[in-house]
């Protein structure tokens, strides 16, 4: 046996091309199966996993999906907006606890979470390092965020403008990251935790500046009436929270019209869930847009997972037509090569080979090229598992 | 040595036809058979090697009749008495020289390999000029050096009868006296029997007999 390996080792590593070409083909063929499974699982696991622990999703009538998938996963498809009113309703009905949800910024490439602090208990997060944020300007971020910007507390982090190009905008605000949290293997891993209010001063609608009534250069007063003062665009704001500036930030407008994405409704118990449901049910009827919608995050996702299912089903059908016919191609290639090696054969006939001895190089032969694909493929499900998370995000959680 | 009687062989589709009524080579004998193309040379010796059984007559090299073996046996008998030296070399490409010639004994169960056939096979690659060229594949060699390679392989089971099948027809001048000197010698050196298939009437004289193959009756199309 030792012997037909050597013989038909010597023979594809020589072939070295033909060996690889047929190897790629062969892992090829199991590897996309296979990690497709792997994916799916793995989106299974992380979907439904959270959605089943958000028992309901309060935000703006359209997408349910976006809704979803922006309030839970931090998807980058913004929902449209609601307003703080909302959170006062969920929470002035005393059935369930009201979570704010303001997902639309980012800081260098992470979601920027404006939420409180009754978010971290609801999913159970742990502080690896620092603390919780207890002020305007401060962040707490996710473990995977803190490895890949290389981040730790006491260090900083720039929020990103929403375009680049717009001059006239508010500046990135620099936040001060006051802990990281422990893994979790989900998206809280990957996001940037700020109080909601933050999220309000990275949009630019509460701000801080110096005060402008003791501000004496005239280019940075536009008017000065009625004890009512008005700056020009040339007045800096602050960039960065700190101590001595935290006092002149502020609001403009009522807070309650205050922009978020979402309100996650936590129900004290099933009963008042259904109630929170039927309300939200009736007052969709009346067809007013403000009214907004609830939605039950498990029901979506599962939606959503039914269908990557059925398409997955479909995959398999492509992957199983397209695998059988490879196959056929490989058995063909195989043929036509013993068809090409016939001298070969009648040599190691004249030699003293046998049939049957024939029959074992050749069978030693697709040992190898399949032992090999089999090794590439377990390598490459290896570095599928390694990343499914970060592959699931980029496939089915964008 | 060898004693042929009466033997009569046709090709399965009936083409070719070959009669031999009576053929001895003696043992130790140096023997070159001549005939014009196609009048079954080489048809001879794969008989004579038990490649083809005979449809009648005997073929008896030694003491065993090989016409009367089965193909198994008639292939164990081709492994350990017989060595094959081909016109075209017959070495496998993806093979180093080292490992053609000791292929037979790795795709056979009759011979075994160990390391004193490794030595074997040292010694007579030393002994053929190509000992340095044990680790090139069979593709880097000229003819002549392939030529010595299948030689080796030939002679490493220390075989009774050596037949050569036009073993000079692809070599240039020089190397077909270097390759006979070389197949002289260790047909000597082995004490062995050589029947050689040849054209070329120049080598003629070095061998003890010639056996014209025109006087045997052989026809193709028949």
């Amino acid at each position: 046996m030792i012997d037909s390996l050597y013989i038909a080792w010597r023979y594809v590593s020589f072939n070295w091309a033909r060996t690889l070409t047929l190897g790629a083909c062969v892992t090829l063929i199991a590897v996309l199966p296979l990690s497709l499974e792997l994916l799916l699982e793995e989106s299974e696991r992380q979907l439904l996993e959270r959605a089943r622990t958000t028992p309901l999703v309060v935000g703006a009538k359209g997408s349910e999906l976006d809704l979803v998938m922006n309030s839970l996963y931090f998807g980058d498809t913004v929902p449209e907006l609601i307003s703080m009113a909302h959170l006062e309703q969920v929470k002035a009905t005393g059935l369930a606890l009201p979570i704010p949800m303001y997902v639309r910024f980012k800081a260098r490439g992470a979601p920027i979470v404006g939420t409180s602090l009754d978010y971290f208990d609801l999913r159970g997060l742990q502080i690896a390092q620092g603390r919780r944020f207890a002020l305007l300007g401060e962040c707490l971020i996710g473990a995977a965020v803190a490895t890949e910007l290389g981040l730790r507390p006491g260090d900083d982090l720039l929020s990103s403008p929403e375009t680049l190009f717009d001059l006239a905008g508010v500046y990135p605000l620099k936040m001060r990251v006051v802990g990281v949290l422990a893994p979790t293997n989900s998206a809280d891993d990957l996001a940037v935790f700020v109080d909601v209010k933050t999220t309000w001063v990275v949009q630019g609608l509460v701000h801080g500046h110096q005060d402008l009534s003791q501000v004496t250069d005239p280019t940075l007063i536009m008017d000065r009436s009625d004890g009512k003062v008005t700056a020009t665009a040339k007045l800096a704001q602050y960039t960065q929270i700190r101590p001595e500036n935290i006092d002149s930030f502020h609001f403009h407008g009522d807070p309650a019209d205050y922009p978020i994405t979402a309100v996650i409704a936590l129900p004290r118990d099933q009963r008042a869930g259904a109630i929170l449901r039927g309300r939200y049910v009736a007052a969709g009827n009346d067809a007013d847009k403000r009214s907004g919608q609830i939605t039950v995050p498990s029901d979506v996702v599962g939606e959503l997972l039914a269908n990557i299912f059925r398409i997955k089903s479909v995959l398999d059908a492509v992957i199983l037509v397209v695998g059988v016919a490879t196959i056929l191609a490989l058995v063909l290639v195989f043929a036509l090569s013993l068809s090409l090696r016939q001298r070969e054969i009648q040599t190691m006939f004249k030699l003293g080979c046998s049939r049957m001895m024939t029959a074992r190089l050749l069978g030693a032969e697709i040992f190898i090229i399949l032992a090999a694909s089999v090794v590439l493929t377990l390598l490459l499900l290896g570095i599928v598992a390694q990343f499914d998370e970060a592959l699931v995000r980029a496939l089915f959680i964008r | 040595m060898i004693e042929i009687e009466g033997l009569s062989f046709r090709y399965p589709g009936g083409g070719f036809v070959l009669d031999i009524p009576g053929f001895r080579v003696e043992s130790g004998e140096k023997l070159a058979v001549i005939g014009p193309s196609g009048s079954g040379k080489t048809t001879l010796l794969n008989l004579i090697a038990g490649m083809n059984p005979p449809d009648r007559g005997t073929v008896q090299v030694g003491d065993t009749q090989v016409s009367a073996l089965d193909d198994t046996r008639r292939r164990d008998f081709r492994i350990r008495h017989l060595g094959m030296v081909f016109q075209d070399f017959e070495l496998l490409d993806y093979l180093n020289v080292l490992d053609n010639i000791l292929h037979p004994y790795r795709i056979t169960r009759a011979l075994r390999l160990d390391a004193g056939v490794r030595r074997r096979a040292m010694a007579l690659a030393e002994r053929m000029g190509i000992e340095d060229k044990l680790k090139r594949h069979a593709d880097d060699l000229s003819q002549g050096e392939k030529q010595r390679v299948a030689i080796c392989r030939a002679l490493l089971p220390g075989p009774r009868l050596l037949l050569a099948d036009e073993a000079t027809g692809n070599l240039d001048p020089d190397n077909k006296t270097l390759i006979l000197d070389l197949l002289f010698d260790s047909v000597d050196a082995h004490g062995a029997t050589l029947l050689a298939v040849t054209h070329d009437h120049e080598l003629l004289p070095r061998f003890d007999r010639v056996v014209d193959f025109a006087g045997f009756r052989s026809q193709a199309g028949a």
